[in-house]
């Protein structure tokens, strides 16, 4: 089964570069990466630039509309996501416990849609 | 009849991974042997037969679907059909596999929501219906079916396994269990109703009894259904009149299941005897010295004391230390325990906390206090739930000579 694992976080709650925690937040990144491609599970995987540089579009009557945002109302962001491949969802679970980012913000983990069943 | 049928439920849940599917073949073949058993005669092994004869049902459905270009979905994908086929042979007498440890691990899965671990481990393990579930939880059955048909829908769709967990995922997983189990019997307890058609107790107890068989090393599960036979076993004394609440120092001990206690007891001591007590053994102990007890004064209460201290290093919340202070208000002085309580008071937030008020106003009385008892039995009283309970604080009110008791709250 695919799953998608949304992180969110607060901006400011992971460790910024410099910090003595940083250096271990980010290998942590590159060691899941690494067990997920090494599994056979790793789809896709990125981090995003800051919410702030977010655009949204929408198109109404055919007229497209660009906006800035959307700044959501709670403090938590999206801020990358890992698309895995692997049997259950206690796999997806164990998974994301492991991204770093587990420990500041939460991961959201949704089943992806399959248009073969 | 129940129990083979959570076997079977289990065993072809996991087999297709779909619980739904497995409960729609199981009827399937039910409906199927009320036609061919009057006729052919009952089978040496009816389990068996069923199982088969779903799992043969199993494979129409599959070959319909397929032919309507509608794969199902599990099915399809887990290359399931050929082992299905294979086995179709129809081998009557072949044991089923005992899968109910897997569904339970399943249902109490904490992806899913609290309310459904405790309504589909009914429905599946309990094999109990739907209207069944419905009664016991005081809520509609259609309420109920769009709960089970939500949380059977999510297994399937977030992929929620059908396995028993890895060692990481073990001790969060199995105390979840273990809770789910214990929910169910409280709920059973707690209501002083007993003209429900199913007895949520007695299900929480064949449950406990099922995981002590699959799982005879976890100490908990042992002291789990311990602590559950013990409880039950003063049932009959607190429902003894269904209008008045009996507590725990009126009861007719007479009344109390002598089977039940021993059957506990005897679990009890030989868990012990394994290592270290944990949570559901502790309350299991504590349980069988009250049922030691020939009244409520002879309790030993110095023991009783200890063992809440010990608790509290497992459960560290106010309710067991509102449990110690009673405890210690008897094995010391009613001052004693007050002394404890006022403490509590202070750090928790107990002031809606009914339990809390009652064992406060037992103890003032005890002390002489009276005046103050008055109050926080007034206080017990408002915050009841029950008639029954209400009911009993009043009299309690009476005995102090609060002759305006019956005109109300204060």
């Amino acid at each position: 089964m695919k799953y998608m694992l949304l992180i969110y976080g607060a901006e400011n709650a992971a460790p910024a570069p410099g910090s003595p925690e940083f250096d271990p937040f980010m290998y942590g990144y590159f060691a899941l990466s690494q067990e997920l491609t090494n599994d056979g599970a790793m789809i896709a995987g990125e981090g995003l630039q800051d919410a702030e540089t977010a655009s949204t579009v929408t198109v109404r009557n055919g007229k497209i509309i660009t906006r800035d945002g959307p700044f959501a109302e709670t403090k938590e962001a999206m801020g990358g996501f890992y698309l895995i491949d692997c049997d259950n969802l206690d796999q997806a679970i164990a998974y994301a416990a492991k991204i770093p980012s587990a420990t500041y913000g939460a991961i959201e983990i949704r089943p992806v849609m399959d248009y073969e069943q | 009849m129940r129990n083979h049928q959570g076997r079977l439920i289990a065993a072809l849940s996991v087999q297709f991974r779909d619980i739904d599917l497995a409960e729609d073949v199981l009827q399937d073949a039910l409906a199927a042997a009320l036609i061919s058993w009057p006729k052919s005669g009952m089978p040496r092994n009816p389990e068996g037969w069923l199982y088969q004869t779903s799992k043969r049902k199993a494979i129409d459905r599959y070959r319909r679907s397929v032919t309507r270009r509608e794969k199902m979905g599990s099915l399809a994908h887990q290359t399931q059909l050929d082992t299905m086929v294979n086995d179709e042979e129809p081998d009557e007498y072949q044991s089923i596999p005992d899968e109910r440890l897997r569904l339970i691990f399943t249902c109490c899965h904490p992806a899913l929501p609290t309310l459904a671990h405790t309504s589909l481990t009914l429905k599946t393990v309990c094999s109990l219906s739907t209207s069944q579930i419905a009664a016991a939880y005081l809520v509609s059955e259609t309420a109920m079916a769009q709960r089970l048909v939500r949380a059977k829908n999510k297994i399937k769709k977030a992929g929620i396994p059908f396995i028993v967990p890895d060692a990481d995922l073990w001790p969060e997983r199995w105390k979840s269990v273990l809770g789910v189990v214990y929910l169910i019997f409280n709920e059973g307890y707690s209501s002083l109703d007993s003209k429900a058609s199913i007895d949520l107790c007695e299900e929480a107890i064949r449950l406990g009894r099922i995981l002590v068989r699959l799982l005879p090393d976890e100490t908990e599960a042992a002291g789990l259904l311990a602590l559950m036979l013990l409880t039950h076993a003063r049932r009959p004394a607190r429902l003894a009149n269904p209008d008045v609440y009996i507590s725990l120092e009126d009861q007719n001990r007479d009344l109390w299941e002598k089977a039940s206690i021993m059957e506990g007891q005897n679990l009890l001591l030989t868990t012990l005897t394994k290592g270290k007590p944990q949570a559901y053994q502790i309350q299991a102990a504590i349980s069988a010295i009250h049922c030691q007890a020939s009244n409520y004064k002879d309790t030993d209460w110095h023991e009783i004391s200890a063992l809440y201290e010990r608790l509290y290093v497992y459960e560290p919340t106010p309710v067991v230390l509102l449990n110690a202070s009673v405890a210690l208000s008897f094995a010391q002085s009613p001052a004693t325990g007050l002394a404890s309580l006022e403490f509590l008071g202070k750090s928790a937030k107990l002031e809606t906390y009914q339990p809390y008020h009652a064992a406060r106003a037992d103890m003032l009385r005890r002390d002489g206090q009276n005046k103050q008892a008055r109050q926080a039995y007034k206080r017990a009283r408002d915050l009841s739930p029950s008639l029954q309970e209400q009911a009993y604080f009043t009299e309690r009110l009476s005995q102090l000579g609060d002759t305006k008791a019956y005109r109300g709250s204060v």
